[in-house]
């Protein structure tokens, strides 16, 4: 047992409110509630509900972060409910706490959402072990320690949601897959066992695939299981080089020119970088360009800087290169 | 005080697409009588792509640029949150892995040097604060900003993951709440701008192959700080800076609606509060002018 005491305070909630069936829009409630030092974020949720209002509504189930359902957000952050600390959160916010579900435009009621989304596109990643495996088999399929490593902890995803609707790449583009899709694919991917062809190729496709990650970081914030979806989202890219199904196109160009520019100048050449990845889709970039020459901001292929023992730089690419396009 | 003095990795934009950046960085240091040793021999970072191809690869170049600072006995100094991220990464990646620290020494080896993990990586914005002081700032200030509103736009890479920050920070940015920027606006007699997209994404690394959500985050970024009242922008991130900057009529399309502001690289906002002249902080090299001054 803590031998520290339990301390209760006073907290000012800000509560988000829609009922799909009987409003036309949303509408924040307030209530101020007694916090004590051991509560968790479902406990508020519990209190407004048993204590305030019983229509209250949001999904619970576990209460061990183990199902996923409680996540929310609590001041702009996803947060699963079950796990997030009110301590924390008052350390990070203050105490003026505002709840709302983790995407407002899917709320269906209270902290309900409607998130179809989020598993229509965990489908699309055939998120389960593709083998061919012997109905009768005479002994187990066996992984290694090492190999079941390479997994990176993407198992323990929950699919609660919180890094998918925390992602600003979900909101603008609804073909995109998302971190969590993306983290299930890697986690398929990087078992031994698994040999699907076409998943791989399906998340590096353009318009829905890894490519189109802003690489914000928001996922890496937000997972409540400590997962790290980006990391997942990097090593997808690295392994469609390192498989070869990486399509030659203006992002993987983009990733590959970095190499070529640092080879031949140990800095980055930013124009030449622009040209390698677009090729003649270049024309495109010639207004802006055009605007930025003009002010000082784009420097001519004979004036690129070199950075000072460049030899050194190319012998690092000859012997530490791990990979080729 | 002791004079500050730091090995400063510049990256690639300050020699190239943000000259200013690289002005109004050593206009600041000269007024604050901080030394700067630039790693004339630091290569480019990877920016956060070149490790999607090649990871070791990108380790190792990494290690290097560190390695020469390790070699002035220096803490490392950036000035763009992409080269802070992957250089503070490889840092990390490298002290919490002996094998991977080996690996990549092993090459390093071959050209006579050694990544050994003894120098820290910092922003210049968190040197400022947190080493020289932001209470010795605002005595300094000659001409405060006080007649503006100023939006901070912290840009990702300098907040998160916050984990992996919070290591070299003396004290903890909040991700959610950050003040860094926020405070030295004040230092600097500004009126700081609180909005929904001050900690947001500003959409560059997908601006070749994903232009429409790279334009509408930039778009609503601006549009974000324009609705709050601001009078410019502020950012520690020459990234950011080119695309709130330059792309101001792609951002307009995409969100529809005619959205512009001056944006300032945070050594500008100092500089120009140290009374340095516009001249000297390269305001003539922004696309969209900065006309009130």
């Amino acid at each position: 047992m803590s031998a520290e005491k339990i301390t209760t305070q006073k907290v000012n909630f800000k509560v988000f409110r829609f009922n799909a069936d009987e409003d036309y829009l949303p509408y924040y409630e307030n209530y101020t509630l007694d916090v004590t030092s051991e509560d968790v974020v479902l406990d508020v949720l519990n209190k407004i509900k048993w204590e305030h209002d019983g229509s209250f509504s949001y999904r619970r189930s576990c209460r061990h972060g183990i199902c996923g359902a409680c996540a929310i957000k609590v001041n702009g952050r996803s947060t699963l409910a079950c796990k997030e600390s009110m301590t924390t959160m008052i350390e990070y916010f203050g105490n003026d706490i505002t709840l709302e579900p983790l995407s407002t435009k899917r709320a269906v009621k209270d902290m309900i959402i409607d998130k179809g989304d989020f598993w229509e596109k965990h489908a699309a990643v055939t998120p389960y072990l593709v083998a061919d495996i012997d109905e009768c088999p005479s002994c187990e399929n066996l992984v290694s320690p090492h190999d079941a490593e390479e997994l990176n902890e993407a198992d323990l995803c929950i699919q609660c949601g919180a890094c998918h609707y925390a992602c600003p790449v979900v909101e603008i583009n609804s073909d995109f897959f998302g971190p969590a899709a993306f983290a299930a694919a890697y986690r398929f991917e990087a078992d031994v066992r698994d040999n699907d062809g076409d998943r791989l190729i399906n998340v590096n496709e353009e318009k829905q695939g890894v490519w189109d990650c802003v690489k914000c970081f928001e996922c890496a914030e937000v997972c409540p299981k400590e997962i790290n979806p980006i990391e997942k989202i990097t090593k997808l890219h690295q392994m469609a080089f390192k498989r070869g199904v990486a399509k030659n196109n203006v992002a993987t160009r983009h990733a590959v020119g970095f190499l070529h520019s640092i080879k031949k100048h140990g800095v980055l050449d930013e124009g030449g970088l622009v040209l390698y990845s677009e090729g003649a889709h270049i024309v495109k970039h010639i207004p802006v360009a055009l605007q930025m020459f003009r002010k000082g901001k784009i420097v001519m292929p004979w004036n690129m800087p070199k950075s000072d023992n460049l030899d050194e730089i190319q012998k690092l690419i000859k012997s530490s290169s791990t990979v080729k396009f | 005080m002791k004079k500050l003095k730091y090995a400063l990795f510049t990256g690639c934009t300050a020699k190239q697409s943000t000259p200013e950046q690289m002005m109004s960085t050593l206009a600041v240091a000269r007024k604050l009588n901080i030394e700067l040793i630039e790693l004339t021999e630091a290569s480019c970072c990877g920016a956060s792509h070149l490790q999607d191809y090649d990871d070791f690869l990108s380790l190792v170049l990494n290690a290097r640029n560190i390695a020469y600072a390790e070699k002035h006995g220096l803490t490392m100094v950036t000035i763009c949150n992409t080269c802070q991220l992957n250089t503070a990464m490889t840092k990390h990646r490298l002290d919490k892995n002996p094998e991977l620290k080996a690996k990549v020494n092993e090459k390093l080896a071959e050209v006579g040097l050694e990544y050994k993990g003894t120098s820290n990586v910092i922003h210049f914005l968190y040197a400022i604060i947190d080493d020289f002081g932001l209470d010795k700032i605002k005595e300094m200030v000659v001409k405060p900003l006080s007649q503006f509103n100023i939006a901070p736009f912290y840009g990702c890479h300098n907040i998160r993951p916050s984990e992996l920050h919070d290591e070299s920070h003396k004290q903890k940015e909040n991700p959610y709440k950050p003040t860094s920027l926020d405070d030295l606006i004040i230092a600097c007699g500004g009126k700081n701008v609180d909005y929904e997209e001050k900690n947001k994404c500003c959409g560059f690394h997908v601006e070749l192959q994903a232009p429409h959500t790279a334009a509408v985050l930039t778009g609503t970024a601006i549009a974000g700080a324009t609705d709050n009242n601001a009078d410019m922008m502020v950012t520690p991130c020459p990234l950011c800076h080119l695309k709130l900057d330059t792309q101001t009529k792609s951002a307009s399309e995409a969100i529809g609606r005619e959205v512009s502001l001056p944006v300032l690289h945070m050594q500008q906002m100092v500089g120009l509060a140290l009374g340095c002249t516009p001249a000297e902080l390269g305001l003539q090299h922004h696309v969209t002018d900065v006309n009130f001054i």
